[in-house]
């Protein structure tokens, strides 16, 4: 059900912009008013989220510790998977966000005969997991050189690195190959592993598929399907400038790649993709196992029902003045 | 108790979901798979809503006219007391890295025992009401209303996750279960959905200060129990002493130590070393008990269930405190007990007054644990050691998941066990340490009548042990949780004959060589000691 | 809100970040680049007509001369026949910068802007700017 929905919707999303910018000619709506848009609901939903999320406390200190304590001085303690500390919380979350330290950690178990369980190698989520992202982040960066006037020398650089390659005369960008196959591993997996099918919801296939599209329209429109990129840079740096202009004859395929993006990033802030600023929020990752040395302050820790130890003594003073046991009052 | 298929039998699962959709997939209350109700004088006791006489199996569950009311008002509470619901239920992309490494999974292959989908359990109603896209798009989302059905498959799976956290552990975003258990059980525990093996336990702990409803007189005679045997095996009386004002150090470790076997083994293992070492320290009748269903109940009641141990402290007027073996336990001493009832201003850092250590890492807390105490003690060579004592036992060691993953107590029992030990193995490496698995029976879910599920959450537990039982002859799995002790003997029974379970003080008192004692013949459990000439190893007695 | 200083900081460092583009460009013309087409060999030409079209050419000409190349490198052809019947010699040198022999007004217009570095001069000698 999930699979045949999400395609349904990128279908009709190309669809509208195929027939909205290619055939009405609807240029400004798709090249300028749709971006603004999209930019806008972007950066005000992250916000909107991360403040939302910041509005509520942190309780109660409460990191998963996936090593050593810090105890006693000659016990080696694990100072990034356990930190005690702002720097190894910075080293964890480092490791976290850049190389996906949890998810390398992942195995697959096995029950065989007997029972017996194995825990195998299962290193492809994390690869293809770090390979898009990474390809995403680079794919990102490239795309200054539409957005920047005169463009960055680390903008070209990282170009230079990622084209190395080439086809023909063509700079061939590793990162495009790289994220259409990590894409579609992922989209794999997930029809593939039973268990991961079977959670898998319709909001977890449209953005594979939105990434994936992205990416293709991408890939058709640079090595396929040329478009005039002068004019199509005079029409980002007119959306960045602030004066949105449309140049003629830039190709629908164009438009077709600016929609999905623009899909993408109001897609963003409403759904599962907030994990690019969740993972920085996460409770278990983001503090140090201290609270035994630092004291944790709850701002809402209210005074609870307990039982005294009067009202303990109150009720057994009897036995424990035969059990020897001593007593604030003897009597009563 | 339940019936329980064989191990053979039990051993046969089928990890495939089943063909209809989670959603419409109702739960079953399968005898041997869940807990009973909690019951009405329990949460009365602690004065509860909602208390009835009430059971999982049957249709009507007697839910108060409003229940969904209270549930979505719990939930909004609570969404804005802790930031890491929000985070848990916004930020989970579904990889799936996370849905075999439950043991529960591992071992029953239902799929809402996935992390993600026991998850999925609660984020599904919190979309619905909390989220416009929920609010819009419905199923297409994952969400879906709060139904009879949804509360029933909340009680089973929510009572069916033991919080160990070692799905956290692998999430790339650090979602935890347990935060999410906890706090839907809170939830449940507002309709007076509660089990009674978390239920009962709670309120004997509120009223006598342990979970088992010990009352201050039975303490000091089971403990007296222990001081007898300690002198039949040894020749040496040990002298504990019990609610006594001015001593240096509170002792406070789980009641199960006290009540039944192998715990009074390690019971007694700590009277040894504290007779031995001339230790200032005294028990406490009213601090009876370290242990804390609360947790499993609600954040209030781990308060309210904690709140005996600081305030025992100050009317004794003692310096620092000293915790015994007990999983989940430390997890509250550990990232809540200060948060919650602290500061223990009126306590001092503790300082070993043997070794002069400075326990600086507990010092706004002010509680020890008892490894890191003996482990210090070991070190800087304050204890007399016999290990060929411990001839007889071929040790590994179980990681307790709260220890391990709630805190990172990992080499410090390694450390001990190593010196009073001459065998010790470890488990494969993917089964201990940060990702231990858990005894199955963890999280209030040690109750007989859940014995199947119980069995199949150990599995994991039990075959990483049968692994090193046959491949190094172990035969003794060392532990430093008193549900452990309670979990693991049926276990091992049942998928691992011919292993013993051991608190690792239980194994100090084995080898601890006391001043003026006689010639030991039996350990701790009255085991004849194996002949030195002939033991494994050769190993002379002293 | 509670951590507010961390994170505003980190939220401040996200929009910095992205909204790079935005304050990057603030007060710079970013005029589209205007490649020249006045040369003298251009204006001597009676038609002025390239080998293909002009949105062909702007979009597509990288093709064009790779296709230009194996015709002429690896099969050893010297003549391109244009979708309008006339015959060209297949050479960047003889042909393309016969007119468009200012590649600084020219050819770097573009790529500049673009960041484009073309490898065509590693082997071809580069006309002398005029």
């Amino acid at each position: 059900m999930g699979i045949g929905f999400s395609l349904l919707l990128i279908m009709a999303l190309l669809l509208a912009v195929f027939f909205g910018a290619g055939v009405l000619g609807w240029h400004l709506l798709f090249g300028v008013v749709i971006p603004y848009a999209a930019a806008t609901i972007f950066l005000f939903g992250i916000i909107y989220r991360v403040v939302k999320w910041g509005r509520a406390p942190i309780p109660f200190r409460i990191p998963t510790t996936c090593g050593q304590q810090k105890s006693l001085p000659w016990i080696k303690p694990s100072r990034i998977d356990n930190p005690s500390s702002a720097a190894g919380v910075i080293g964890r979350l480092a490791l976290e966000v850049l190389l996906f330290r949890s998810l390398f950690r992942n195995t697959k178990a096995e029950l065989r005969d007997g029972p017996r369980l194995a825990y195998h190698w299962e290193k492809w989520l994390w690869l293809g997991g770090l390979l898009f992202h990474w390809s995403f982040l680079t794919i990102f960066l490239r795309h200054l050189r539409f957005f920047t006037e005169p463009v960055p020398s680390f903008v070209s650089f990282i170009e230079g690195v990622d084209g190395f390659l080439r086809v023909g005369v063509q700079a061939l960008y590793i990162t495009d190959i790289l994220i259409l196959v990590a894409v579609t591993y992922l989209f794999w997996r997930r029809v593939v592993i039973p268990q991961v099918r079977y959670i898998s919801l319709p909001a977890d296939y449209f953005p594979l598929f939105l990434i994936l599209s992205l990416a293709f329209s991408g890939v058709l429109m640079r090595y396929f399907f040329r478009v005039d990129v002068s004019a199509v840079k005079e029409l980002t740096m007119g959306l960045v400038t602030f004066h949105p202009r449309i140049p003629e004859g830039i190709g629908v395929i164009f438009y077709i790649h600016l929609f999905f993006v623009s899909v993408l990033f109001v897609y963003f802030p409403y759904s599962k993709m907030m994990h690019l600023a969740g993972i920085f929020l996460s409770p278990t990752r983001n503090l140090a196992n201290n609270s035994r040395a630092c004291r944790h302050i709850n701002p809402w820790n209210y005074p609870v029902k307990v039982h005294t130890y009067e009202e303990y003594e109150e009720e057994f003073r009897g036995k424990m003045r035969e059990a020897g046991i001593p007593l604030e009052k003897e009597c009563g | 108790m339940a019936f329980v298929p064989k191990p053979d039998e039990l051993a046969r699962i089928g990890h495939k979901p089943p063909r209809t959709g989670w959603m419409d997939t109702p739960v079953d209350f399968r005898r041997g798979t869940w807990c009973y109700a909690a019951k009405p004088k329990n949460l009365q006791a602690l004065e509860l809503p909602n208390p009835r006489e009430w059971s999982p199996e049957r249709a009507d569950w007697k839910l108060p006219a409003n229940w969904q009311e209270i549930i979505l008002e719990g939930l909004r509470e609570r969404l804005q007391r802790f930031r890491s619901l929000q985070i848990f239920m916004d930020i989970c992309v579904r990889c799936g890295a996370c849905a075999d490494k439950c043991h529960y999974f591992i071992g029953s292959g239902d799929p809402k025992n996935m992390p993600v989908l026991r998850a999925e359990l609660l984020r599904s109603v919190y979309r619905k009401n909390f989220t416009t896209a929920g609010k819009i798009l419905g199923k297409m989302v994952g969400a879906r209303d709060l139904s009879e059905d949804v509360l029933k498959e909340w009680f089973y799976y929510f009572f069916q996750c033991s919080e160990c956290r070692r799905c956290s552990v692998f999430c790339p975003y650090g979602i935890d279960t347990a935060e999410i258990t906890m706090i839907a059980r809170e939830l449940l525990n507002l309709v007076g959905c509660n089990i009674d093996w978390v239920a009962a336990p709670v309120a004997n702990c509120f009223r006598t200060g342990n979970h088992l409803g010990l009352q201050p007189h039975a303490i000091k005679d089971m403990i007296e129990f222990a001081v007898e045997d300690i002198e039949k095996i040894t020749g040496v009386k040990v002298e504990p002493t019990f609610n006594r004002k001015g001593a240096e150090i509170l002792f406070v470790t789980p009641s199960g130590d006290l009540f039944a076997d192998p715990g009074t083994y390690t019971l007694m293992g700590y009277l040894m070393l504290f007779h031995e070492l001339g230790l200032d320290y005294t028990w406490s009748t009213y601090a009876s008990d370290g242990g804390n269903f609360g947790l499993f109940t609600s954040h209030e009641m781990m308060k309210r269930l904690n709140a005996k141990i600081y305030a025992e402290a100050r009317r004794l007027g003692v310096k620092w405190i000293l915790g015994g073996e007990c999983g989940h336990m430390w997890r509250v001493i550990n990232q809540y007990m200060d948060t919650l009832n602290g500061p223990a201003d009126f306590l001092e850092e503790p300082v070993s007054p043997i070794t002069g250590t400075r326990f600086e890492h507990a010092r706004t807390t002010k509680m020890v644990h008892i490894t890191e105490f003996t482990a210090d003690l070991i070190e800087q060579n304050k204890l007399n050691l016999a290990p060929e004592r411990n001839e007889h036992c071929r040790v590994t060691f179980h990681d307790s998941c709260n220890p391990s993953r709630s805190m990172g107590l990992l080499e410090e029992p390694r450390y001990i066990l190593k010196k009073v030990c001459r065998h010790f193995y470890e488990m494969p490496e993917n089964t201990i340490r940060e990702q231990t698995f858990c005894c199955g029976s963890g999280g209030g879910l040690n109750a007989d009548e859940n014995m199947e599920m119980r069995l199949r959450g150990g599995l994991p537990r039990a075959n990483a042990v049968r692994y090193v039982h046959e491949k190094h002859g172990v035969n003794t799995l060392a532990c430093i949780c008193a549900i452990d002790r309670a979990a693991l003997p049926p276990l091992m029974d049942y998928w691992v004959p011919g292993v013993e379970v051991s608190g690792v003080h239980e194994l100090v008192g084995n080898a601890l060589v006391m001043k003026g004692e006689k010639k030991r013949t039996s350990d701790l459990r009255g085991r004849p000691l194996p002949d030195p000439h002939t033991a494994f190893g050769g190993a002379i007695e002293e | 809100m509670y951590n507010a200083r961390s994170i505003l900081s980190g939220l401040g460092v996200f929009l910095v970040l992205i909204t790079f583009p935005f304050w990057y460009n603030v007060g710079k013309s970013a005029a589209a680049p205007e490649p020249k087409l006045d040369t003298p060999a251009i204006q001597q030409l009676s038609r002025k007509q390239c080998v293909g079209s002009t949105p062909y050419m702007r979009a597509n000409h990288m093709q064009l001369l790779e296709e230009w190349r194996t015709l002429a490198v690896r099969e050893g052809k010297r003549v391109y026949e244009a979708a309008d019947g006339k015959k060209y010699e297949i050479s960047l040198e003889k042909t393309c910068l016969k007119c468009h022999g200012n590649k600084a007004q020219f050819c770097d217009q573009c790529h500049n802007s673009l960041s484009v570095k073309p490898d065509c001069w590693n082997c071809h000698v580069a006309p002398e700017g005029r």
